[in-house]
This record gives structure tokens, C-alpha cells and sequence, in this order.
């Protein structure tokens, strides 16, 4: 039962992912459908941000993590590049949490 | 904004950019293998789930609804709804990559997140690099989320819990960094604020996963008429 889950749930996620590039280019072309599919991912790439900033399983948590983003912005408006961006978030957040915050 | 980010156009400063987001992500798959078999999967099914379904959402929702007594009916329900944003993702990447029939099987398959993500962040530069961004960040991650689930599966996951090192930080810095060049209008700034709050404000009302797929609600609200 447990393989059956594992690979009817993997078709499942690849048939989803695969439909994205198999829906006809007219389809895309309209013009609605195209703005569309230009925010769509900003719009869950934001969501997920911010997700997997303050929740905790279902709980909304203030803690480490806030801070290690916020350091991260500061960083990204001095133009740091990628690395020290994530680099500067994971510090904040094992600075702070090895003070006991 | 656009102009103020400073992503690496270079061909090395990609590289190094995926290979940061593969070792964040490996090490979330540690944690994805040792849950998978406390939850009562076997080290062959974790890898399965790793290598086949590979969209980390996903397989978390799919071992913790087995782990929880669900049937395999609820479990490929519950993987396939949160596998729907690589759906919006695909349609998304399909027009910027434009790739090949044949490459599109791949394609698909590396199609997640951080691809999405740095694919779009690499798009729409002086050097625009969206396919080298795309290929290269989703088989980073697709080899080092492999590794750390074979590494947590087989019990080695007290190399560390993610969170000591500020790793569970790391993902949001790198996602973050990632979504700031692609602001490029007001409109896209209130698209990706007004996300974030639903996102936060369905989290205690939701099962993890679905307040980030809410959000593709969200762009409905900020169309335009036909210019």
C-alpha cells in the first residue's frame, strides 16, 4: 500500500509539473492568461517566503528567523551577492539563537 | 526593486548561487529522510519519493499523512495538491525556456521552487542566464536532496538538526534574495505582499502547504485591463 502511495502520488506530481509545459502556446498568448502567468510566480514565491519565515507547522512564529530575513534585506539593499546574503541570514539566526534568543 | 539586487551574472556566480541553494535543500532532505522512515516507509521508498515525486512540499505531506493512519488515497490527494504549484510554476518556465520537446521531460521534473526562483531572478538582466539558473540549481538540488534523504533515511540525521546551524534561516535569506530582483513594478511588489499575508494569515487555518497555494489566487486581483 505504501509503494502504491509513493508511486501513484510521484505520476500524480510529475503529470502536474509536466502539464505547465504541455498546455498550447495560444492558451499562453492571451493576453489575460500571460499576465497571469507572470505573477503567478512571484505570487507563491512570496508566499512561501513568508511562510517558511514565521510559520511553525500551523503555529505564526516571531523568533530567529525574522531577524536572519531582515538582515538579509539590509544585505541585499548594500548589493551583497547571493552567497553572502544567505550566509548573513543563517549567521543572524545562529547568533541569536546561541545567545538564547 | 529592480536595479538595487545585485544577483552575479556571471556564468561562475550562478554555479556558486545553485550550489548554495543544493546545500540548503540537502540538508532539509536529511530531515525529509529521517522523518520518512520513522513514519514507516521503507530507505527504497524514501528514495523513491526523493528521486520520483522530487517536490519536497509534496513528499512531507505524503509521509505525514501515511504516518497519521491515512490511507494511500489521502496521501496522493494531499501530494498532488501541493504539487499544483509546480503547475503554475511549469506554464511560467515553459515560456522562458522555451525548451525542446525531449528537454521538456526533464525540465519537468526539475521544476520546483528554487529553479523557478533563480530561473526568474537570472531572467530579464544585462546577462540574462534563466536557463543556466534553471538547469543547474534544479540538478544541484536534485542530487544533494537525494543525498541528505538517503543520508537521513539510513539514520544518520544526528549530523544535526538544520536549525543549529541557522540553516532553517538560510532558506528564506536565499528565497528572499531570489524574489527581490523579480519586484520590478509596484504592481508585482503588491502582488507579492498581498501573497505573503495570506500566506501567514491561512497558516493557522490550513494544513502546511496550502496557504502558499492560496496564493496563486492572489494575481487574479491584480490583472489589467488588455493595454
Amino acid at each position: 500500500m505504501i509503494w502504491a502511495a509513493v508511486l501513484l502520488g510521484s505520476a500524480a506530481c510529475y503529470a502536474l509539473k509536466a502539464l505547465g509545459y504541455v498546455v498550447p502556446e495560444r492558451v499562453l498568448d492571451k493576453p489575460v492568461v500571460a499576465q497571469l502567468v507572470g505573477m503567478f510566480p512571484v505570487a507563491l514565491l512570496a508566499a512561501l517566503l513568508a511562510v517558511v519565515t514565521l510559520a511553525d507547522g500551523m503555529a505564526v512564529v516571531v523568533d530567529a528567523r525574522v531577524a536572519a530575513v531582515a538582515a538579509a534585506a539590509v544585505a541585499l539593499m548594500l548589493r551583497a551577492p547571493f552567497l553572502v546574503v544567505v550566509v548573513v541570514g543563517a549567521a543572524t539566526a545562529a547568533v541569536i539563537r546561541a545567545l538564547g534568543g | 526593486m529592480s536595479g538595487t539586487a545585485n544577483p552575479d551574472d556571471t556564468r561562475r556566480g550562478v554555479l556558486i548561487e545553485a550550489a548554495t541553494i543544493g546545500l540548503t535543500t540537502g540538508a532539509y532532505g536529511v530531515s525529509f529522510g529521517a522523518l520518512s522512515v520513522t513514519s514507516g516507509l521503507s530507505v527504497w521508498q524514501t528514495m523513491a519519493l526523493s528521486a520520483l515525486m522530487f517536490t519536497g512540499a509534496s513528499q512531507f505531506a505524503l509521509v505525514s499523512v501515511l504516518a497519521g493512519g491515512g490511507s494511500a488515497v489521502a496521501a496522493v490527494a494531499g501530494s498532488a495538491l501541493l504539487g499544483l504549484r509546480n503547475l503554475f510554476y511549469g506554464l511560467r518556465m515553459r515560456q522562458i525556456l522555451q525548451p525542446s520537446p525531449a528537454l521538456s521531460v526533464p525540465a519537468a521534473q526539475l521544476t520546483i521552487d528554487e529553479s523557478t526562483a533563480m530561473a526568474l531572478a537570472h531572467y530579464d538582466r544585462p546577462e540574462p542566464r534563466p536557463a543556466l539558473a534553471f538547469w543547474s540549481t534544479g540538478l544541484s538540488v536534485f542530487v544533494l536532496w537525494n543525498l541528505g534523504s538517503l543520508i537521513g533515511a539510513l539514520g544518520a540525521s544526528s549530523i544535526g538538526d538544520p536549525e543549529r546551524w541557522g540553516l532553517d534561516a538560510a532558506v528564506p535569506a536565499a528565497f528572499l534574495a531570489l524574489l527581490w530582483p523579480q519586484i520590478s513594478s509596484r504592481r508585482l511588489l503588491g502582488v507579492a505582499v498581498v501573497s505573503a499575508v495570506i500566506g501567514v494569515a491561512l497558516t493557522p487555518v490550513l494544513s502546511p502547504g496550502l496557504p502558499v497555494l492560496c496564493a496563486a489566487l492572489v494575481p487574479f486581483f491584480f490583472l489589467r485591463r488588455a493595454s
